[in-house]
C-alpha cells in the first residue's frame, strides 16, 4: 500500500448534507449577534433626529422665540420682526447660524431640570429622571445587596442541610415572580404598609419603589454570590480550620476577600437589573420628575418614562427621540455594566483563586 | 474563648436573619396574593371577556393573549436557540474568534433591560420592517403591519427570551457523554448525522426545559409589548397575525392604574394576578422538575 493511496482513505469525506449543516447552523447562531447590531443600530438611529431636529418656533419661551425669528433669515423677516417690535422687547442680536442655535436650543431643553413633554411648551429636561432613576436603583441595592450577600455567606458556610433545603426554592420562587406582580404588590400592599409605618406624605414614591425593586435583585446578586462563593477551593478553608480559625473567622477573613471580585460582579450585574426594570418602578414610585434629596418623595425613572409616553407619543416627533434617547443611554448603562462585569472581574476572579480549580 | 463565642454567634445570627428575611418576604407576597386573589378565581372567570368597562367579567381574552404570544415567541425563540447552543457546544472551537462574538451576544443579549427591547421591537420590527412590508404589499396605503401587533411582540419577545432557551440546551448537550459522541463517530457517522441522532435525542429534555423557561419568562414580562402589540381592552380575539392582543400582566398593569374605579376592581386585580403566578410558577416547577431528571440522568452516565 502506498503512501498516496493511504493519505487517501484518511482523507474526510465530502459530505453536503454534513456541508449544508455546518452553514445553516453557523448563519442561524448569528442571530444572537446580528440581534444586538441591530438593537444598537435601531434604538440609537431613532434618537438621532435630536441632533438635526428643526424646532418650531411655538415650542419656545418668549426669548428663545425671539433669537429664532431673528436668526431665520428667509422670508417673512419683516412681518415677524413687525410683530416682535409689537410685543416691545428689547432684543439684542447676536449673529449666529442657524444650526448652532437648532443644536443648542434642543440640547439646552434636554439638559435642563424640567420634563414636560405635553404642555403647551413642552420641554424634554432628562437630568431628573436619570437621577431619579440613580436614586431608585441606590435604595434598591443598598437593601438588596446586604441581604442577598449574608444571606448567600449563610447557606455557603452555616446553614444546616435542611436550611439550604428551604432557602433555595425560596430563592427560585422569588426570582421566578414576574415583575408586573412585585410591582402590584408594591402597589398595593407595600405602599400602604410603609405609609401607616412611616406617616409621610406621598404613598408612592422613591422608597418603596427602591424596596420593591430590592425584591427583584436579590435573585440576581444571591445566585451569582453563591457561585462565587462555592468556586472556592476547599483548601482555603481547610487551610484556615487547621491554623485554628473559627468558622465565622474564616467565613470573614478567608471566604468572603477570596470571592470579592464575584460579589462585586454580582452587585453590578443586580445595578444593570435595577436601573432598567420597567414594571415595579412604573407602578411604585409615584412618577413625578422631581429632583430632591428626601427619599420618601415620588421620582420618575427613565425606564418608566419611555414605559409611560411611548404609546401616546407620535411617531417622527421630538418627544419621541428623546424617548430613543433614554433608551440609548439605558442600552449603553447595562452593556457596559455586563461588560465589567463578564470581562474584568470574572478573569481576576480566576486569576486570584487560579490554578487550583 | 467567651468574646470569639459571642462573636461565632452574631455572624451566624445575622446571616441567617437575612436568609429568614428572603424567606419571610416571599412568603408574604405569595400568602397575600392567593389569600387576596383565590376566592374570586371560578370557571366563569376564567373563560369569560371582561365587561362593562372592565370591572366586570372574567380574563378570557387576557389569558388567551398570553398563550398566543408565548406559542409564536416560542415557535422562532425555541429552534434559534437550540441551533446556537448545537454551534456553541458542537461546532466552535472555544478560542476562536466567532465563538467569543456570540457568546459575548448572547451574554449581552441576557443583560439588556427588558423595556430596551421593546424599543427596539418598535424601531426596528413595527416601523422598519412592518412600514417597509405595508409598502411593498399595499404600496403604502394601507396601515396593517406597520403597526403594533401580536406578530411584532412575540418577536420581540423570542429575542428576549433566546439566551433562557440557549444556556439551558448548551447545559443539556454537554451532559450527552463524550463516549455517545464517539461511538457515532467510530461507526461512521458525519457530524450532523450524529447531532441529529445523538445529540438531539439525547438533550430533548433540555431542549424542554429551556423552552419552558423562556416560555415562563415571557409570559411574565410585560416591559417588551407595551408598546409592540399589547392592547387595553379588545372586543374580540386575536385572529390574524397583525391583530393585537390582550396580556395577563399588562391585565393588571392596566386594572391596577389606569382603571377608572381601582379600588372597585381589587378582587379582579388580585385574581388576575394569581392567575399569572400560578401559570409561571407551573412552568417553572415543571422546569426544575425536567432539570432535576437530566442531572439525574447525567449522574447514571457518568
Amino acid at each position: 500500500m502506498d503512501e498516496q493511496f493511504k493519505n487517501e482513505l484518511l482523507k474526510k469525506r465530502f459530505y453536503f448534507s454534513d456541508w449544508l449543516a455546518r452553514i445553516v447552523i453557523t448563519l442561524v447562531s448569528i442571530v444572537s449577534f446580528i440581534s444586538i447590531a441591530l438593537i444598537f443600530v435601531f434604538v440609537f438611529r431613532e434618537a438621532l433626529p435630536i441632533l438635526n431636529y428643526t424646532p418650531e418656533v411655538e415650542t419656545y419661551t418668549d426669548e428663545e422665540l425671539q433669537m429664532q425669528v431673528y436668526n431665520d433669515l428667509n422670508n417673512q423677516i419683516e412681518k415677524k420682526e413687525e410683530k416682535l417690535s409689537n410685543t416691545k422687547e428689547q432684543i439684542e442680536i447676536t449673529p449666529r447660524n442657524d444650526d448652532q442655535i437648532k443644536l443648542q436650543s434642543v440640547w439646552e431643553s434636554v439638559f435642563s431640570t424640567v420634563w414636560d413633554p405635553i404642555s403647551k411648551n413642552p420641554r424634554y429636561g432628562i437630568i431628573p429622571l436619570i437621577v431619579g432613576s440613580l436614586k431608585v436603583t441606590l435604595i434598591a441595592i443598598l437593601i438588596a445587596a446586604p441581604i442577598a450577600i449574608l444571606a448567600a455567606l449563610f447557606t455557603s458556610t452555616f446553614a444546616p442541610k435542611w436550611a439550604k433545603e428551604i432557602l433555595k426554592p425560596a430563592i427560585e420562587i422569588l426570582a421566578g415572580f414576574p415583575s408586573v406582580v412585585i410591582g402590584f404588590f408594591a402597589l398595593v400592599v407595600l405602599a400602604t404598609f410603609l405609609q401607616n409605618l412611616f406617616g409621610y406624605q406621598y404613598r408612592l414614591n422613591a422608597f418603596v419603589g427602591g424596596l420593591a425593586l430590592s425584591l427583584a435583585v436579590i435573585p440576581i446578586i444571591y445566585t451569582v454570590t453563591e457561585d462565587a462563593l462555592s468556586a472556592i477551593p476547599k483548601s482555603y478553608i481547610e487551610a484556615s480550620i487547621a491554623l485554628g480559625a473559627e468558622k465565622w473567622q474564616t467565613a470573614i477573613y478567608v471566604v468572603l476577600p477570596a470571592a470579592a471580585p464575584g460579589i462585586f460582579a454580582a452587585v453590578l450585574l443586580g445595578i444593570g437589573r435595577a436601573f432598567g426594570e420597567t414594571m415595579i418602578v412604573m407602578m411604585a414610585t409615584g412618577n413625578a420628575p422631581i429632583i430632591s434629596a428626601s427619599i420618601f418623595e415620588p421620582v420618575r425613572t427613565m425606564s418608566a418614562t419611555i414605559g409611560a409616553e411611548m404609546a401616546e407619543v407620535i411617531f417622527g416627533e421630538l418627544h419621541y427621540n428623546v424617548l430613543f434617547l433614554l433608551g440609548s443611554i439605558l442600552f449603553l448603562f447595562s452593556f457596559s455594566l455586563n461588560a465589567i462585569a463578564e470581562f474584568y472581574i470574572r478573569n481576576r476572579l480566576l486569576r486570584r483563586i487560579g490554578g487550583s480549580k | 474563648m467567651k468574646t470569639k463565642k459571642i462573636y461565632d454567634l452574631s455572624v451566624k445570627s445575622i446571616t441567617a436573619l437575612a436568609a429568614f428575611l428572603i424567606l419571610l418576604m416571599v412568603i408574604v407576597i405569595m400568602g397575600n396574593i392567593i389569600l387576596g386573589g383565590w376566592s374570586h378565581i371560578t370557571w366563569e372567570f376564567l373563560t369569560t371577556a371582561p365587561e362593562e368597562g372592565m370591572t366586570k367579567g372574567g380574563i378570557f381574552p387576557a389569558i388567551f393573549g398570553t398563550f398566543l404570544l408565548v406559542i409564536i415567541m416560542s415557535i422562532f425563540g425555541i429552534p434559534i436557540g437550540t441551533i446556537s447552543a448545537i454551534y456553541l457546544t458542537e461546532y466552535a472551537k472555544q478560542e476562536s474568534f466567532t465563538y467569543k462574538v456570540i457568546r459575548f451576544s448572547v451574554n449581552t443579549l441576557a443583560g439588556i433591560p427588558a423595556i430596551v427591547f421593546g424599543l427596539f421591537g418598535l424601531g426596528f420590527f413595527v416601523q422598519f420592517v412592518g412600514r417597509g412590508l405595508d409598502n411593498v404589499l399595499y404600496g403604502g396605503e394601507m396601515l396593517r403591519w406597520g403597526q403594533p401587533n401580536i406578530l411584532w411582540a412575540s418577536l420581540t419577545m423570542a429575542l428576549l427570551t433566546l439566551p433562557v432557551v440557549i444556556v439551558s440546551v448548551e447545559e443539556a448537550i454537554r451532559a450527552v457523554p463524550r463516549e455517545l459522541r464517539e461511538a457515532s463517530f467510530a461507526l461512521g457517522a458525519t457530524k450532523w448525522q450524529t447531532i441529529r441522532k445523538v445529540i438531539i435525542p439525547n438533550s430533548i429534555t433540555g431542549i424542554l426545559t429551556g423552552g419552558i423557561l423562556a416560555v415562563s419568562r415571557g409570559a411574565g414580562e410585560v416591559a417588551p409589548i407595551l408598546f409592540t402589540g399589547a392592547a387595553y381592552f379588545l372586543p374580540y380575539l386575536p385572529t390574524s397575525l397583525s391583530d393585537q392582543f390582550m396580556e395577563l400582566g399588562y391585565h393588571i398593569y392596566i386594572m391596577s392604574t389606569q382603571s377608572p374605579d381601582v379600588e372597585a376592581t381589587r378582587p379582579i386585580q388580585y385574581a388576575t394576578t394569581l392567575v399569572l403566578l400560578i401559570l409561571t410558577f407551573a412552568l417553572n416547577f415543571s422546569a426544575i422538575f425536567l432539570r432535576y431528571r437530566l442531572r439525574k440522568t447525567k449522574a447514571k452516565f457518568s
